[in-house]
């Protein structure tokens, strides 16, 4: 192992998004000697980046005060905005909007394509000295002494078998003074901190929902940039939490996608088939007439919020972003938090780097005190309702607590579950039979995975581990017929024969990186890890 | 306007794809069809060409050099009798590729390769991006330099015409290249990318066995290449290089069968330019038949034996 | 250059007697990443470029690799990359450069010339550095061309082998195995020389991350068009870009036998 050749660094970063791009740029502000080193498993910056995305400008106000003069891609201002309740044929909208749900106004946000303002990011942070690497995975965390060290990437040229092939090239180790996880949700190397430092303890269990988004582009007659649709109600049990949004952005085109949350118990949901019949319904059929379809994604994201957020920092480093869990659900936003996650936590290792600290604790002491912190708090009620009453009594109760308590009540509703406990036996499941793709509006899985332009090298060890087959015949097969083949939006999983010796088939070369196996499996069997540098999807401009 | 097409020959016949070649040309003028050789067989090659309908004259040129079809005498060949010719076309082979290009340069012409549909005169339509897009250019070029994709244009017959022939001067060349030898797979099996026909089996054929037991008979009567889906390869059932798509390879042969493939886009990527695709499977919804010429609905293990039985 | 080269011999260099340097040169092209699909624009005028990830052309960094393991051998001393395009072509050298080249060279033009003024330039470049060698990719994965290579060879007087499988160095030749229609073919040719590289003559090497790190300060030389004297007009012009034809469903057939029929007397395919 000691034969890896090795950089230091002050700071490494790991992950490309909003929040490693905003620690990084920060870093560089307030501590411009810091040497900064950020990786990304993508092969490009955005490559992996998925996201709706309306995004609010605060935490981009100020890290970069003049952004409006860089160049940046933030140009589609929201102009309108309508929520629907669905019903399976009508929609109805919600009034007043501003009122009942003052969280996700979006007056002055903007309708944004979150790859290109992650590739515009990492230009400003290049532009201020930062290194940036794309296309090489962490796969490893350097503890030493107790103390995280910095990661390692992972080997390259790795046969199927796990031997070294021809063009084997060793990881390399990355040592930091300090270590920022900016993995997003789910991060494989998170997950690995959060355990050895036991960061969430005394925290509710985190709670996720998973985004499937496409990307269209329609006749320009029917465009309306700036145009905001959220909906929630159908074709979702009263039990799940989830709905679909539409964006109209940029040149003639149309983002649209649908969250599921993961803590749904009917095993026989499957939430891309969710995404693709809602398309169906009278409120957002029209808006693809005419159109095509250009770019598929999909990504878990953090749900649980305020009551969910681990402890930040650890000797040598701290978690940002989504790693951490900072999105505000009810908003339904996470990349202002996730930047000004990442200033701060950017602002504490620069102090911590002068004073040579262990532990850049000052991080939670910033969050504290900064409008990150009063922002989750307020609105920390309103996710866990869902869990608890369903989507109806949910929404009452978060209207309620909008209007007449204003985010302040003198409770905190706790997630009970991790959504891997939620699932119901295929037995008492109510079956769901979904209507056929037509081909125009709604599509099958492998052509949409086709849009994400998603590939793995061949020749790699299987990255989705299964790491007891005899467990997944008795638990996910024998109890919940194979959640994993409905919930995995690009068709990972799926059952061999069926018939005669029911086996898991892992398609690993179609992961879309989204992390959804690694949270619900029921027995926690599936592990996500790293695969190969730059391999997985290569969302392009737009997504 | 004379159009010149380089003809390629095999044991005294004219090869399809040239014989395609002549047909592109036959749309844009007379063609007069230039074939070479060793001294000793050229004439037998310029007899089968000038039997072409469409041909009016046959140039033929012989030397050890030429016989091997060696870039740097033929692209000097051409160059040579290019003299008022509008356009020098070529099929889009191995040949006219390594060929035409360099004569092209010795012109001070931009060439067109691939060429898949003609416009007119000027302007061709043509393959990018591995096919998922097509382009239309028209050339400003006074002289234009062609190769033609067979499969676009429908063969010009090989009997039913008479055309006169002459002889051309080859050009002397040197020794900067010489021909050492060439090898032709002594297997039974062609290749994937080469084949003309190619029997392709996916999820349905289920394991592994059943691509020797169940398709290979059919391949065997057919002198096709084995090609396989990526669910396929990703099950373990074949080898890696069987994968026919997007991430594997792209082909376009005569006849594609795919038999059990239920035709995930990735799929068809890569073997949608085939002339002919015949799709076996049992479920009658399956993509697979949006885009087969003929589609079977049933059992592979029921069809497929009774197929190669009927060949 | 303009218009026919004279005859071959008169662009051999003369090869210094006992000269201890074999020099190659590799041109690399910057092309949308093969990972990628591109679409045509809406409006027919070309492809959808914007915003897409780049990458070196598949068949040059085979090149690259090629010319790495000659140079490794010891039948080559040094490695350039090449690049003729926009200013970020530059990222793609730098690939070139992690992977293992010496150096490089950045000419820049407008957005993608077309193969003959790419090999009119390189002629230029050729005539500069008098490499023994020069090996790139058989085409590129965006136009398609398959061209520039032979174009050069062409340009030069030099011979050419073409869509090599296999390439060994001996005595002032380079015996090339060639992939051709049905099988493969050795040709021999005398340095210096053009070799094209096609899929199978290796597998690249990962351009490493600590190479990558140290590639940032390898030397990289930047030259405009105009300063090697090369006039980049398009010859062709393109008119339009669009989908191909969607296959449209043929017939369902009701047995084997009707199949065997359609197959044999419509379709004419066996």
């Amino acid at each position: 192992m000691s034969t890896r050749e090795a950089m230091d660094f002050d700071v490494v970063v790991v992950g490309g998004g909003p929040a490693g791009l905003a620690a990084a740029i920060r870093l560089r502000q307030v501590a411009p000697d810091a040497t900064v080193c950020l990786i990304e498993k993508g092969s490009e910056i955005g490559a992996h980046i998925v996201s709706g995305a309306v995004i609010e400008p605060r935490a981009l106000e100020e890290l970069l005060p003049d952004w409006r003069d860089l160049g940046s891609p933030l140009k589609t201002e929201v102009t309108g905005e309508e929520m629907y309740f669905l019903t399976e044929s009508r929609g109805f909208k919600v009034p007043a909007l501003e009122k009942v749900m003052p969280h996700i106004a979006n007056h002055g946000n903007y309708v944004v394509s979150l790859g290109e303002v992650c590739r515009w990011l990492a230009e400003q942070a290049e532009a201020l000295g930062v290194e940036i690497y794309p296309g090489f995975a962490a796969s490893e965390v350097l503890i030493e002494q107790n103390r995280v060290v910095g990661v390692a990437t992972g080997d390259m040229g790795v046969t199927r078998e796990g031997e070294h092939g021809p063009n084997y090239a060793e990881g390399m180790e990355l040592r930091g003074k300090y270590t920022l996880f900016a993995e997003g949700c789910r991060g494989s190397l998170t997950k690995q901190v959060m355990a050895h430092y036991d960061l969430r303890k005394g925290v509710d269990p985190q709670t996720y929902g998973l985004g499937i988004k496409e990307v269209w582009e329609i006749p320009a007659a029917n465009h309306r940039p700036g145009l905001v649709l959220h909906s929630f109600g159908w074709p979702l049990d009263d039990h799940t939490y989830g709905g679909a949004w539409l964006y109209h952005f940029g040149e003639n085109l149309v983002s649209y996608g649908f969250v599921t949350g993961l803590d749904y118990q009917n095993t026989w949901i499957s939430p891309y088939d969710e995404m693709q019949r809602t398309k169906l319904h009278p409120v957002f059929k029209p808006h693809f007439e005419g159109g095509r379809r250009l770019i598929y994604g999909a990504r878990a994201l953090s749900e649980g919020g305020f009551q969910s957020i681990p402890r930040l920092t650890f000797p040598g480093g701290a978690l940002i972003g989504d790693s951490a869990g900072f999105l505000n659900t009810p908003k339904i936003k996470g990349t202002h938090t996730a930047m000004k996650s990442g200033m701060l936590a950017a602002e504490a290792v620069a102090d911590a780097l002068k004073s040579e600290q262990v532990e850049p604790a000052s991080f939670t002491s910033r969050v504290r005190g900064s409008w990150l912190y009063d922002e989750l708090k307020t609105a920390r009620n309103v996710r866990p309702a869902f869990s608890r009453w369903g989507t109806k009594l949910g929404a009452l109760y978060s209207g309620f607590d909008a209007m007449v308590l204003r985010g302040k009540a003198p409770w905190t509703l706790r997630f009970r579950h991790a959504d891997n406990e939620t699932l119901t036996p295929a037995s008492t499941s109510q079956p769901i039979t979904y209507p056929k793709p037509d081909g125009k509006i709604t599509f099958d899985k492998p052509s949409s995975v086709f849009l994400s332009n998603t590939n793995h090298e061949e020749n790699q060890p299987v990255h989705l581990k299964l790491r007891n087959a005899a467990l997944w015949k008795t638990v996910n097969w024998d109890v919940f017929r194979a959640p994993e083949s409905r919930y995995c939006p690009a068709g990972v999983y799926e059952v061999g024969d069926e018939a005669s010796d029911p086996r898991l088939v892992i398609n690993a070369q179609n992961c879309v990186h989204c992390k959804t196996c690694d949270i619900k499996d029921p027995a926690q069997n599936i592990d996500w890890c790293t695969p190969e540098g730059g391999g997985g999807p290569n969302y392009p401009a737009g997504m | 306007m004379t159009v010149l097409v380089f003809v390629e020959t095999e044991a005294g016949h004219v090869r399809q794809a040239s014989r395609s070649a002549i047909a592109a040309a036959s749309k844009l003028g007379e063609v007069h069809a230039l074939v070479v050789g060793d001294a000793a067989s050229v004439g037998a090659s310029a007899e089968a060409a000038a039997k072409i309908p469409g041909v009016t004259k046959v140039l033929k040129a012989g030397n050890d050099a030429l016989a091997h079809t060696l870039a740097e005498p033929l692209a000097d060949l051409l160059v040579s009798l290019a003299g008022d010719y509008s356009h020098i076309v070529a099929a889009a082979s191995s040949v006219g590729k390594n060929v035409l290009p360099r004569a092209a340069a010795l012109l001070d012409v931009q060439p067109i390769p691939d060429v898949l549909d003609i416009v007119d005169a000027d302007t061709f339509v043509r393959p990018i991006y591995a096919g998922n897009a097509l382009a239309t250019v028209k050339s400003a070029d006074a002289k234009k330099v062609l190769t033609i994709r067979a499969t676009s244009f429908d063969p010009a017959p090989a009997e039913g015409g008479s055309a006169a022939i002459e002889d051309a001067a080859a050009p002397a060349s040197g020794d900067t290249s010489r021909f050492v030898s060439s090898e032709t797979p002594t297997s039974d099996r062609p290749e994937l990318e080469s084949a003309r026909v190619i029997v392709s089996g996916g999820r349905g054929l289920q394991n592994g066995e059943n691509f020797k037991t169940v398709l290979e008979p059919l391949a065997d009567k057919l002198g096709a290449a084995i090609g396989a889906s990526r669910v396929a390869v990703d099950s373990g059932y074949v080898p890696n290089d069987y994968q026919v798509g997007q991430t594997g390879k792209i082909v376009a042969p005569e006849l594609y069968i795919a038999v059990g493939i239920s035709g995930a886009i990735q799929h068809l990527a890569g073997m949608k330019d085939s002339k002919v695709i015949v799709a076996i499977n049992k479920d009658e919804d399956a993509p697979i038949f949006q885009v087969a010429d003929y589609g079977l609905v049933g059992d592979l293990f029921d069809v497929v034996p009774k197929l190669a039985a009927a060949l | 250059m303009q218009g026919r080269p004279q005859g071959p011999a008169s662009h051999r260099r003369q090869r210094v007697s006992g000269k201890k340097t074999m020099k190659i040169l590799v041109p690399v092209k910057r092309v949308v990443d093969y990972n990628i699909k591109v679409r045509p624009k809406a409006d027919g005028t070309g492809v959808e470029t914007a915003g897409l990830k780049m990458s070196m052309n598949p068949f040059d960094e085979i090149a690259v690799e090629e010319a790495l393991r000659l140079r490794e051998k010891g039948a080559a001393t040094e490695v350039v990359a090449v690049s003729i395009g926009v200013q970020q072509a530059q990222d793609t050298l730098r690939t070139a450069m992690a992977m293992g080249a010496d150096r490089a060279i950045l000419v820049l033009t407008e957005e993608s010339p077309e193969p003959l003024a790419v090999a009119k330039i390189l002629k230029a470049i050729v005539e500069r550095e008098t490499p023994d060698l020069v090996i790139l990719g058989k085409q590129a994965i965006d136009d398609d061309m398959n061209a520039t290579g032979q174009m050069l060879a062409g340009l030069l007087g030099w011979p050419q082998g073409t869509f090599a499988s296999k390439v060994e160095l001996a005595d002032g030749r380079a015996e090339v195995e060639r992939e051709v229609d049905g099988g493969t073919e050795v040709v021999s040719i005398a340095l210096p020389a053009i070799v094209t590289a096609d899929l199978r003559l290796n597998e690249p090497r990962y351009a490493s991350l600590p190479n990558i790190m140290k590639a940032k300060k390898k030397p990289l030389e930047t030259l405009q068009a105009s300063d090697v004297g090369v006039d980049t007009t398009r010859r062709l012009t393109v008119v339009s870009v669009a989908e191909p034809p969607a296959r449209k469903a043929g017939v369902k057939v009701g047995s084997v036998e009707e199949l065997v029929e359609k197959l044999r007397n419509e379709a004419k395919v066996i």
